[in-house]
């Protein structure tokens, strides 16, 4: 699995700390994303599902080298050549990772800056990176707004953000992330603001452009219906952990840990009307403040046993089934 | 099972999005870049003074400040034309004298210089008079006259003159202090929004440091050392001004913008930190710096009437020295009397003062939505 990673992310944490007051040094620490494991492979798309408050943006953010981890790699297979993207200091090397990198930002309303226009957004990584001449870029922009379905591209070039939709705008920010030819892209809930009539269009276009480009994704949702529609592997995430890592179609069919089943059963489906079913898990939200060293979801789990799981630490992630990770003592291994 | 219900089922055209955009004339692509900006930046404006436009007491500013504009054109003018040639000698604001003789009679004469009398029109000394004679004198201050629509000064010279020459030290003061106001509030606002930390600390004391010194005692004790010349005046104005409260303002605003995602694209498109600085944060914090810059000016001419008055500035003529010489001759108290000697000067500026500071309330309502009344 190694050799053919594209980008793989060992032991991944962070920590913020809870500053209690100005004069002492922070005893108390967030685990946002505490010691996570997984990787993609080239043209692959991963998604990266979990509740609000998990890690997932903390996570992702990270891959961009917009966060420092606190500790653990991003290893990053550029030209053949793995490099840690911590070591990645050297301006040429990081303007590299620039074009090989990029985000797409949850927000479309905010992701644009209101005093430029969408040629002058989607050219921004060309200018910055000194890549092209000006008529240059002119094409090149043309060429993705054409792309990315915004026709005919002269009459959306020079308009400012408040004179597109929301689906115009998450189009440009696609537009923007692919403009330097990038091999990774993490979206970070790209179609969560967006109406949902407009949502199904935006996620095919990522697919056709995936497709296309040849690009690896981590898609970040908090919707199992979207990483199923999205991804080929999804990834569960809870408190900061990975909690179960399957092909897309098998974790749906088989889901193993009872997060993921408690997610299941409460798909929620893209459709303003319905209303959530109540959740079958108890409690709210725990704390990752200096979180006990013990199953993260134990406080919530409805399968829980205090004889196997109160005195342990956090399962590790074990491959339970071929290719299906689960991190739960109460899965037993199952025999391919 | 819920997810039967995939995404894909769901109707949606791409293009159901882009009808619902109003339709902005297409921009032809072979214009160059720079003609597009252009007419980008055209367009803008008149959005922008649209929204001014909706605001009277911005018009209403904007009018005064093109009145006093004119004023100051028209002084050179009227030197070189009407009040130029043989007349120069006699409407030069600074040099310019002109006796308005006036004859009188002579009432009493009193021996004893000490004895109290009452004074009917003017009171004469070392002259050799019969009561009952006619005696012609020079007379300063004038009375408006034909002559001299707005009489003449204690030294003899043209008031309207004086108003009108002083009108382009306003300006000049004006604008040098709310530029420099800007151009530091804005830099270290910003600054001190992105880099965070030591910096934002540093420069944050510092500018509560700034904030707590009280600006005229300050500009008195200057003055004490050195005549301040205008544009150290409007210097001074704008370092203080624009390295206390404004930049803590601006801070505060830049902090709001650094947060924003569009930051962080720019980052993760491989934008250096002042191209961050330059292109993100301090274009959507300009705005406010325009603002403030408003605020700016009517302070600048506001402090200059008062530094005038004291006698601390090293200026030519300004409406704050027209002040001054009533003051220093002794006419200060005689209000009405000689209004021609306060009355203008001050109106001028209160009245300049005010518009700028009404065109920088109506900019407000631009630059805030939230303000804007809808
Ligand atoms: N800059 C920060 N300082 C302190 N805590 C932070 C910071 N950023 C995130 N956190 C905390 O880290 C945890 C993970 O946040 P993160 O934004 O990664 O969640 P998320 O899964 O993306 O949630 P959402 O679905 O709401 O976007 C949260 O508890 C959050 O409060
Ligand atoms: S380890 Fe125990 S507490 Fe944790 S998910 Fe499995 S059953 Fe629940
Ligand atoms: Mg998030």
């Amino acid at each position: 699995m190694t050799t053919e990673a594209h980008v793989e992310v060992k032991n991944l944490e962070k920590r913020y700390p809870v500053q209690k007051s100005v004069f002492r040094s922070a005893k108390d620490f967030i685990h946002a994303v505490d010691g996570v494991n997984f990787s993609i492979a080239p043209g692959e798309s991963l998604g990266l599902v979990g509740e609000s408050g998990c890690g997932k943006t903390t996570t992702g953010r990270m891959l961009v080298k917009l966060l420092e981890a606190t500790s653990g790699q991003v290893l990053l297979k550029t030209d053949g050549e793995v490099v840690d993207i911590a070591n990645i200091t050297d301006k040429d090397d990081l303007k590299s990772f620039r074009s090989d990198v990029q985000m797409i930002f949850q927000d479309p309303f905010e992701s644009m800056n209101p005093r430029r226009t969408v040629y002058d957004t989607i050219a921004e990584p060309l200018t910055v990176q000194r890549i092209g001449t000006v008529p240059e870029r002119e094409t090149k922009v043309a060429e993705l707004l054409n792309l990315v379905g915004l026709t005919p591209a002269e009459s959306f070039m020079f308009r400012f953000p408040h004179e597109l939709s929301g689906g115009q705008r998450q189009r440009v920010a696609i537009a923007r992330a692919l403009i330097v030819d990038p091999t990774f892209v993490v979206a970070d809930e790209p179609t969560s603001m967006l109406d949902v009539s407009i949502r199904i269009s935006v996620m095919d276009l990522m697919l056709k452009l995936a497709e296309r480009l040849d690009v690896s994704y981590l898609y970040i949702t908090h919707d199992l219906a979207v990483a199923r529609y999205m991804c080929d592997r999804i990834a569960v995430m809870y408190l900061g952990k990975i909690v179960e890592l399957a092909p897309t179609e098998d974790l749906l069919a088989n889901p193993m840990h009872p997060y993921t089943k408690a997610l299941l059963s409460a798909v929620p489906v893209p459709d303003p009307s319905y209303k959530r079913p109540p959740v079958e898990i108890k409690g709210g939200i725990s704390k990752s403040i200096n979180p006990q060293p013990r199953c993260r979801f134990y406080d919530r789990c409805p399968m829980a046993r205090e004889d196997i799981c109160g005195p342990q630490d956090h399962p590790p992630l074990e491959e339970k089934a071929p290719d299906h990770w689960v991190a739960c003592y109460l899965v037993d291994k199952q025999s391919a | 099972m819920a997810l039967e219900q995939k995404p894909g089922d769901l109707q949606a055209d791409p293009l159901v999005a882009l009808e619902g955009a109003e339709d902005l004339p297409a921009i032809e692509l072979t214009d160059p870049l720079w003609r597009i900006r252009l007419r980008l930046l055209w367009r803008n404006f008149k959005k922008n003074w649209g929204l001014f436009a909706e605001n009277k007491i911005g018009l209403v500013g904007l009018f005064i400040i093109g009145v006093f504009a004119l004023m100051a054109i028209a002084h050179p003018v009227l030197m070189a034309t009407v009040w130029g040639g043989d007349n120069t000698e006699i409407y030069d604001p600074v040099i310019g004298y002109d006796a308005v003789v006036k004859e009188f009679i002579v009432v009493e004469v009193v021996t004893d210089p000490l004895s109290e009398i009452e004074l009917i029109d003017a009171r004469f000394t070392n002259i050799n008079a019969q009561v009952g004679d006619i005696i012609s004198q020079p007379q300063q201050p004038a009375p408006p006259s034909s002559k001299h629509l707005l009489g003449t000064d204690p030294l003899g010279r043209d008031v309207l003159s004086q108003l009108m020459f002083s009108t382009r030290a306003a300006f000049f003061l004006g604008m040098v202090a709310a530029l420099v106001t800007v151009f530091i509030a804005t830099t270290v606002g910003s600054m001190a929004a992105f880099f965070r930390g030591f910096v934002d600390s540093f420069l944050m004391r510092l500018a509560d440091l700034i904030l707590l010194m009280p600006l005229i005692p300050i500009l008195i004790v200057i003055g004490g050392f050195w005549t301040i010349e205008l544009w150290q005046l409007g210097v001074i104005i704008g370092v203080l001004n624009g390295f206390g409260g404004v930049a803590i303002v601006l801070r505060s605003q830049a902090l709001a913008v650094s947060v924003k995602p569009f930051v962080d694209a720019a980052r993760v498109a491989g934008g250096s930190k002042w191209h961050l600085i330059f292109r993100h944060v301090i274009p959507n914090v300009l705005p406010l710096s325009f603002l403030y810059m408003m605020f700016g000016v009517t302070e600048a001419i506001s402090l200059e009437a008062v530094l005038s008055f004291f006698g601390l500035l090293n200026v030519d003529m300004s409406w704050g020295l027209m002040i001054s010489v009533a003051q220093a001759e002794g006419y200060l108290l005689r209000g009405l009397d000689v209004w021609w000697l306060l009355f203008p000067a001050g109106m001028a500026v209160s009245v300049l003062a005010a518009a700028f500071f009404l065109v920088g309330r109506a900019m407000d309502e631009v630059v805030n939505p939230r303000l804007r009344q809808r």
